[in-house]
């Protein structure tokens, strides 16, 4: 088989990969959009604050240190003890229901019947919040997140692939982890949604408020509980991809990378979330292979996008989207 | 007290339909237009021009021409930032290509090559609605920067990828390039502000505002009596680009004067625009200045008390900035969700009857 085949194959699998991230990401959006028609644009800068918040805990930092030694004068940083990942993640998760009801008890409560657009521009705002809190709160320098998810090339698929092809394949052993784990969290979420308590009211809730509401569902409860999913979602993104780069600002713009990807799959279907994901992922990096590099490279940043809108033009509510039926 | 109707006459139609039809309100208008004109140009100098006047001057024209798209016509667009860049290139290629020209009218023909571009960006409205549509005009933001980051014909085959602005004059004055003064680069981007103002206020008051509303507020019935979508989207994309290509072209040339498109057009423009057009009041063109006012004085007082007046280091200070201005977004969103127009409109019923209520 010629090279260059083999290389469009390895790519192949790479955007797959990628794409799982990308629909991790999209998965949180879906969520909260289902449950309660918000837009939610904070969902990157969550996963960055997650990921913020698991590293500080896991390292012991004084939390504010940066804040406290500017007002007082004090030289504060760490407590000096280190808390074992598993407790880390569960504290942390902790902090984002917390966050789940703060942000549901000081905004969104009082936004209930505004106009979209006006939902949409408070999460922006909230996202910068959040950004500003994170770094207030654990300092913005670039840190590294390990919580035991094996790194590097996987060996048995370089072998093997060499042994049929005779060029191995790179895989990294984290997006393979990562492609088992949100495959685990949509089964999770799917069968907690369909057979739960919790989560047939969710769904309910998606369904319609109102007549949730009259049959005596807390909607209160639901959007807290539906925020604090979207978090958990956050915080399994956040860790994914700040083993794979570092927990740093940048984190906070897959967000606008799941935005193609929540277009192309719908915005309220969970498996138009992974399909488009899967798309998006392969597309934008077999293009940059194929194409980019013969009209100036970094293609990555808008051939999502592009594609998405093309393929809206076609279909506008995207593949898995609710039909809009628009009465007068 | 102010702002009242009784007593003030009106004889003929022209005199009814006039901009400003409270007499009180006019002379207002009159006085500010007389201050902006004739007092401000002789009591400011560089820092207040850099600072404040500036950049409020150059956003109330991108916020002006957001506010046509998102509250006049229910279009969504995240891509303000990318028309910006499109205004800032093209008026760069036009001073280069043609450089005896006049400044002026190459600013004018930027944002009409805006327009053209946001035609082009918004042919999908006709199809996509909603948040599709707002999504899919990042499209235009990422294409568009990434464009003018790759394609060496944009910067002039420049070794550093920026374009920096040549020394054009007005009247014999000069407006752009390093030897500027701050009276002459306010009062030529006031004078574009001023334009911009009249002219939109017009329009979203005409028979093409009219329609437009009629497409914001339901497109489908807005089609069944005699509104033709097609018509009515574009022109709202173009007029729309047309005032934020002139912003963009002004931020670049007169305002900063060299520019790397990636930071100064990216994706935060975009949503710095639309909070000014939110926090203002959406379809309100009193609204944008307002919005716009409120975000750019917001840092700088932010900052001159924190760095300034407190001491603390300029990074905490910056990370403080972004909660602030998050925290106030959201806190203002949940008191008025119809912004400082409506903040403004209260104000005037109340003044109308002050100080007696009955």
């Amino acid at each position: 088989m010629p090279e260059q085949v083999l290389w469009g194959m390895e790519v192949f699998l790479n955007g797959l990969m990628a794409g799982v991230l990308y629909a991790l990401v999209a998965l949180g959006f879906v969520l909260i959009f289902k449950a309660s028609g918000i837009f939610n644009f904070s969902q990157g800068v969550m996963a960055l604050f997650a990921a913020l918040t698991l590293v500080g805990i896991m390292e012991g930092q004084v939390p504010f240190s940066h804040l406290i030694n500017a007002a007082l004068g004090t030289d504060v940083h760490h407590f000096g003890w280190h808390v074992p990942a598993f407790a880390a993640i569960l504290l942390t998760m902790g902090v984002m229901v917390l966050l789940a009801w703060a942000v549901n008890q000081f905004i969104f409560r009082h936004l209930v019947g505004q106009e979209p657009i006006i939902l949409f521009m408070a999460t922006i705002g909230l996202a910068y919040f959040l950004e500003g809190f994170g770094d207030i709160m654990w300092g913005s320098d670039i840190k590294k997140l390990d919580v035991g998810l094996p790194q590097g090339i996987n060996g048995m698929i370089d072998e093997v692939t060499y042994n049929i092809f005779g060029y191995g394949f790179f895989i990294d052993n984290l997006d393979i982890w990562a492609t088992v784990i949100a495959a685990l969290l949509v089964i999770v979420l799917t069968i907690y949604s369909q057979y739960s308590k919790q989560g047939r009211a969710l769904r309910a809730v998606a369904d319609d408020h109102q007549a949730a509401l009259s049959v005596g569902i807390s909607l209160k409860f639901i959007w807290v509980l539906v925020w604090s999913i979207a978090g958990f979602v956050a915080l399994v993104a956040g860790i994914m991809w700040g083993t794979k780069s570092g927990v740093q600002f940048s984190l906070s713009l897959i967000a606008l990378k799941a935005l193609p990807v929540l277009m192309l799959g719908g915005f309220t279907s969970i498996p138009g979330a992974i399909v488009g994901g899967l798309i998006i992922g392969v597309g934008e990096k077999l293009f940059e292979f194929l194409v980019g590099s013969m009209i100036g490279g970094a293609t990555e940043n808008w051939f999502a996008y592009v594609l998405a809108l093309i393929f809206l033009v076609f279909r506008p509510q995207g593949l898995f989207g609710e039909k809009i039926i628009e009465r007068v | 007290m102010f702002y009242r109707e009784a007593g003030d006459f009106k004889t003929s139609y022209k005199d009814d339909n006039q901009t400003f039809p409270i007499k009180f309100d006019r002379y207002r208008y009159y006085a500010v237009l007389l201050f902006g004109f004739a007092v401000v140009p002789f009591l400011i100098d560089d820092y207040w021009v850099n600072a404040i006047f500036m950049p409020f001057l150059i956003y109330a024209i991108a916020a002006i021409g957001l506010n046509i798209l998102v509250g006049y016509c229910g279009q969504v667009s995240l891509g303000t930032g990318g028309f910006m860049a499109v205004g800032a290139y093209a008026v760069y290629k036009l001073m280069t290509a043609f450089p005896d020209v006049n400044i002026f009218f190459h600013v004018i023909i930027a944002g009409a090559i805006t327009a053209i571009v946001g035609l082009l960006f918004g042919l999908p409205s006709l199809r996509i609605k909603g948040f599709y549509l707002a999504v899919a005009t990042l499209a235009a933001q990422f294409f568009l920067v990434w464009l003018f980051n790759r394609v060496p014909w944009f910067y002039n085959y420049s070794a550093s990828g920026q374009i920096s602005a040549p020394e054009r004059t007005v009247f014999g004055v000069p407006v752009t390039g390093a030897e500027t003064s701050a009276w002459a680069t306010y009062l030529f981007c006031l004078v574009f502000v001023f334009l911009s103002a009249i002219v939109a206020r017009n329009l979203t008051r005409g028979s093409v505002g009219r329609k437009w509303m009629a497409i914001r507020d339901m497109d489908i019935a807005a089609e069944i009596i005699g509104v033709n979508p097609l018509k009515a989207k574009l022109s709202a994309f173009a007029i729309s680009s047309f005032f934020i290509g002139i912003s963009g072209a002004l931020f670049f040339a007169v305002y900063l004067g060299a520019v790397e498109v990636g930071e100064a057009f990216g994706i935060n423009k975009s949503f710095l625009v639309l909070f000014m057009v939110i926090i203002g009041g959406l379809g309100s063109i009193f609204g944008s200045f307002a919005g716009a006012a409120f975000l750019v004085l917001l840092p700088v007082l932010l900052k001159n008390t924190l760095v300034g007046g407190l001491g603390w280091p300029t990074d905490l200070a910056a990370h403080l900035e972004f909660m602030i201005v998050g925290g106030l977004i959201i806190t203002f969103l949940v008191a008025e969700p119809h912004g400082l127009a409506q903040l403004w409109r209260v104000a005037k019923q109340k003044l109308r009857l002050w100080p007696f209520p009955h």
